[in-house]
């Protein structure tokens, strides 16, 4: 494997992308539908081989039409988000597993090695603008729908269609980890440096600066270590910034230790 | 022409307003009115569908019957205890800002909202989950007063803040009432205040529903049937009719 410079501009773009939706998945407490979404990519992906055209392509379909179906189903039922997504989470991982076999499937799962075209790249690179550009511009009205959607919507929110534009936003975002990560592994790019930064954080300004910088860490270190050690991105990605959210545990026992101490001087 | 509501310059208008939830009604064909620059009490027992009026009101859950609201009515919307995490990274500055910059509000709004509230400024420095009860409802008044609202709707405003923190609020409240024709409906659970502060009373229980004004409607009779059980309240000499 040779280093590509397509690569790490895709990481980096890909990893701000990230960095700044799994904030306000993070605090939505959506931990577990990052997961869940990014397996609808999997039939898309199934479908897109069996018809020979670029597998990311029938992956972002997916993602978006199973995007479109959860906030349709969660707007016009009252089920709950979490059950929305399971049942079509595991729906596309039967039909996925089904049409997809063999090394293609184990590659949709966890994430391909192949030399990125630059139409590749370039595509990804104004994707990931186009998720960093809605985050910032969208971050106060998130900020309000996040604390009470009746206090949005007084405000002149329209909750529900902010609900379906973060959740495409959030699909983008998976789409554009998709092709080194993988559907298995994707949804803890969005989560781990996010709930990272939550951990690290005291302002909302904090925490999207420090999940960008853990998140581009991740990617790109991955990335490197992944050239370097002749293994596949998605792992390193991921164990990158498992290691980022374990050292930050340390700032939490270090806070105790020093309160503890503090209260047996008194 | 304008609407019903402006003809009669009334802030608000609500005729055979039903609220329910799958078959279970929860408001049953409710009709007030709530002129402008009043002060409306909604009171009655828990369950009674409160909460669930004011959130028909502002437009966040489905209703039949008609409500409508005086033309370019802006409304400030106080919530009741909201379910925030405790180690949410947004801090009490992030919030009253979020919602300035989406209501567009003026310059130096947020700062003079805090200050009606009295809000100190090292307070909003703090994640919002880490904020007292008391500091976070003041938080969430000061919000509410962000974008120069015509309508003030506070569901339990005060749940939390202490007795003198109390007093300020319901006294910044009747200020902008009075200085600034703020209309405003709320929702509490002390009859005082209601005699205090409130123009007009709405009592919402299960059986039935009365309007009018605090002397005509709250008798101990109404009180007993309303609660289902002996209410004991205080009237102060002052405001004693």
């Amino acid at each position: 494997m040779t280093f590509d410079p397509n690569a790490i501009a895709l990481s980096i773009g890909a990893g701000a992308a990230a960095g700044l939706v799994g904030c306000f998945a993070v605090m939505r407490r959506m931990t577990l539908a990052a997961d869940a979404i990014s397996h609808i990519a999997l039939p898309g992906i199934g479908v897109a081989i069996l018809l020979r055209i670029h597998p990311i392509v029938g992956g972002v379909a997916a993602l978006l039409v199973g995007t479109i179906l959860v906030w349709g189903i969660e707007n016009r039922t009252r089920l709950a988000t979490e059950t929305i997504i399971g049942v079509v989470f595991s729906t596309a991982l039967a039909i996925g597993s089904l049409i997809t076999s063999g090394d293609e499937l184990i590659e949709a799962l966890f994430g391909g090695v192949g030399r990125l075209t630059t139409l590749e790249t370039t595509l990804g690179l104004v994707c990931a603008l186009g998720v960093i550009v809605f985050v910032v511009r969208q971050r106060h009205r998130l900020v309000l729908a996040l604390v009470s959607p009746e206090i949005a919507h007084t405000s002149g929110i329209n909750v529900a269609r902010l609900n379906l534009y973060f959740l495409l936003v959030f699909a983008l975002a998976i789409a554009l980890g998709l092709r080194y990560l993988g559907v298995l592994l994707v949804g803890s790019l969005i989560i781990i440096p996010a709930a990272t930064a939550k951990r690290l954080a005291q302002s909302l300004q904090g925490m999207l600066l420090i999940s960008i910088v853990f998140s581009v860490a991740s990617t790109t270190l991955g990335t490197c270590l992944s050239f370097a050690l002749h293994r596949a991105p998605g792992s390193m990605i991921v164990l990158v910034a498992a290691s980022f959210f374990v050292l930050s545990l340390l700032r939490g026992v270090g806070t105790r230790a020093a309160n503890t101490s503090a209260n047996a001087s008194k | 022409m304008g609407s019903p509501a402006e003809a009669r310059h009334l802030a608000l208008e609500v005729k055979s307003l039903s609220v329910g939830f799958d078959r279970t009604t929860v408001i049953d064909r409710l009709s007030f009115d709530v002129p402008h620059g009043s002060a409306l009490a909604i009171i009655g027992p828990n369950g009674a569908g409160k909460s669930v009026l004011v959130k028909a009101l502002i437009g966040s859950l489905p209703s039949e019957g008609k409500f409508s609201w005086e033309a370019s009515t802006r409304i400030g919307y106080v919530p009741q205890k909201l379910d925030i995490e405790r180690d949410l990274p947004i801090t009490g500055g992030d919030f009253v800002r979020a919602k300035a910059t989406v209501v567009r509000a003026q310059e130096g709004a947020v700062d003079r909202a805090l200050v009606l509230v009295g809000l100190k400024p090292e307070s909003v420095r703090k994640p919002i989950g880490a904020l007292s009860g008391g500091q976070f409802q003041r938080l969430l008044v000061a919000a509410a007063l962000i974008g120069e609202p015509t309508v003030l709707l506070l569901d339990e405003p005060t749940a939390g803040v202490d007795e003198p923190g109390q007093d300020t609020l319901n006294h910044t409240l009747e200020h902008l009432r009075i200085e600034h024709g703020l209309t405003i409906l709320f929702i509490t659970h002390d009859l005082s205040v209601v005699y205090q502060y409130a123009t007009n009373v709405l009592c919402l229980s299960r059986r039935h529903a009365c309007f009018g004004t605090p002397r005509t409607v709250l008798t101990p009779q109404l009180l007993q049937d309303l609660y289902g059980a002996p209410v004991a309240y205080h009237i102060h000499d002052d405001i004693r009719p």
